[in-house]
């Protein structure tokens, strides 16, 4: 292994780093926007020009609140929960393929990917259910009913719409053969996306997503009419700040997901053309600037409906989860099952 | 119980049919009507830079008249006063000397005239009252503050600013 590829994976895993704390502070100042386009109103314009200094502003406050720590509070867990909630959400942009590998004139190829792992989906998979332990030991930490009762919540719910979003991924598997993200991002070329072949697939992992992030009309763990704050009811100043930022975090990197598996990552229709007209160094990265578009595409379609959809009732979620979206992904896995018999054998 | 008027109106709940059972219509007009706010006009006013235009019959706070040679209408006449339903007008009357010409327009004039505005209810009496034209209630808001004593405005408030001698 030489010096250069750590280099080269180093400043990626700091640029992707950085890049997704950016882009979940910036989420905080668009979700405040755009709630208030939908409602007629301005939203944070005081701070900056049309309040774009808004994000810092908060962060500070954030970092100036007092820390408060519940005196029969499990101080241990309560401070690595914030922490885990932060950590799962970060380490999710590590298999996502940002871009087409950029040949340099020196003849060396630079994926834009931290690492191409053969079992891409299931890492995602993976992390993304591991995020719901940070919201489970801090609601339970805190030693709060409320709290307590956000985290049985969280994970009751977590826990329903994996397996829905589980099948969901199997009908697209079974689709592309493979479970390397980069594998299946290549497949997509052009305009062969996902969502064409697995549209229901689609709706059903956007749902599951929903779900998974704990966002409007899932959010029944943090809702305030009924729960207080939620899981983080007990928490102050920055570990505050880290859940709120970690539920961000977690919107971009379901996001790129969605992009990736479903609305073919990188792919563009008319790529090979501007392959040729710009070269091969200039046309991965506008191929990257096409997937961020659809990351922000997504997570605006996130926030827009947040502010549309009023939040679902605990046995409507769990009726949903059970008795809706996992007999129709079964369905879909069949019917995917036997379509693609039949175009094989003749 | 005998319905009162003819207008009872019985409602029947007719079971859901196939497309609204699967919610995402609804869904789907929902995000529509949404997005339709999204490129609306906000309907808020940046109100300490923009303000709105007040109503032409607005009545703000009082500004006592200066006359077109720049002297000060009011006479301490007391009619003003006198009409004040809330008793906020107080008013010391003094006689002009000969080299206050300039600064008074009538023999007598108010040496002290204060107005306390939080009793003023801005009903505008004073000004339909006053004979000489020289009390308007045309200026702006009155401004907030923290002590009572800062709400009675003496005449370094009121007076119009004098004329600028070209």
């Amino acid at each position: 292994m030489d010096i250069s590829f750590v280099i080269e994976k180093f400043v990626l895993v700091a640029i992707i780093f950085g890049i997704s704390l950016v882009i979940a502070m910036y989420s905080t100042y668009a979700e405040r926007k755009v709630a208030a386009f939908l409602q007629d109103r301005l939203g944070p314009d005081r701070a900056g020009p049309f309040g774009i200094l808004q994000p810092l502003a908060d962060g500070l406050k954030m970092f100036m609140k007092e820390e408060i720590i519940p005196t029969h509070a499990n101080k241990w867990l309560f401070m690595v929960g914030p922490g885990l909630a932060m950590l799962t959400a970060c380490i999710g942009t590590a298999v996502i393929p940002w871009g087409s590998p950029i040949t340099t004139a020196a003849g060396r190829i630079i994926p834009l990917q931290v690492t191409d792992i053969n079992v891409g989906v299931l890492y995602i998979f993976g992390v993304v259910s591991l995020s719901v332990y940070g919201v489970m030991i801090g609601g339970w930490a805190s030693n709060n009913k409320y709290s307590l009762l956000s985290a049985i919540r969280a994970a009751s719910q977590n826990i329903s719409y994996e397996v829905a979003m589980g099948l969901s991924i199997i009908a697209l598997l079974l689709v592309t053969n493979t479970m390397s993200l980069k594998e299946i991002v290549e497949m997509q070329h052009g305009w062969h996306w996902n969502v064409l072949y697995q549209p229901l697939g689609f709706l059903l992992f956007i749902i599951c997503a929903f779900a998974e992030t704990n966002r409007a009309p899932f959010d029944l763990p943090e809702c305030e009419t009924e729960l207080i704050g939620g899981y983080h009811t007990e928490y102050s100043s920055m570990k505050l700040g880290f859940y709120l930022f970690a539920e961000y975090i977690n919107m971009f990197v379901s996001s790129a997901v969605m992009a990736t598996l479903y609305f073919g990552g990188y792919n563009y229709p008319g790529m090979d053309w501007v392959l040729t007209q710009v070269g091969p160094v200039i046309a991965p990265l506008i191929g990257t600037a096409v997937l961020f578009a659809k990351i922000f595409a997504f997570i605006f379609f996130f926030m827009w409906v947040r502010w549309t959809i009023p939040r679902f009732r605990y046995d409507q979620l769990m009726h949903l989860g059970w008795k809706v979206l996992i007999p129709i992904a079964i369905a879909n896995v069949i019917v995917t099952g036997i379509v693609i018999a039949i175009v094989e054998k003749f | 119980m005998e319905p009162l008027t003819s207008k009872k109106k019985i409602l029947i709940q007719k079971p859901l049919n196939f497309a609204e059972r699967m919610y995402l219509p609804a869904l789907g007009k929902g995000l529509a009507i949404t997005i339709s706010h999204f490129f609306k006009k906000e309907a808020t006013i940046r109100y300490p830079e923009v303000q709105r235009e007040m109503s032409i019959n607005w009545r703000g706070m009082h500004s006592l008249k200066r006359d077109e040679n720049g002297k000060e209408r009011c006479t301490a006449c007391g009619l003003c006063a006198l009409s004040c339903p809330a008793e906020a007008i107080t008013m010391i009357a003094a006689e002009r000397k000969p080299e206050e010409k300039d600064l008074y327009r009538e023999e007598k004039y108010a040496a002290v005239y204060e107005i306390n505005m939080l009793r003023c209810i801005f009903c505008g009496l004073c000004e339909e009252a006053c004979p000489k034209e020289a009390i308007y209630l045309d200026g702006p808001i009155v401004p907030s503050d923290y002590l009572r004593k800062d709400f009675i405005y003496g005449k370094d408030k009121l007076v119009e600013e004098p004329l600028v001698k070209k």
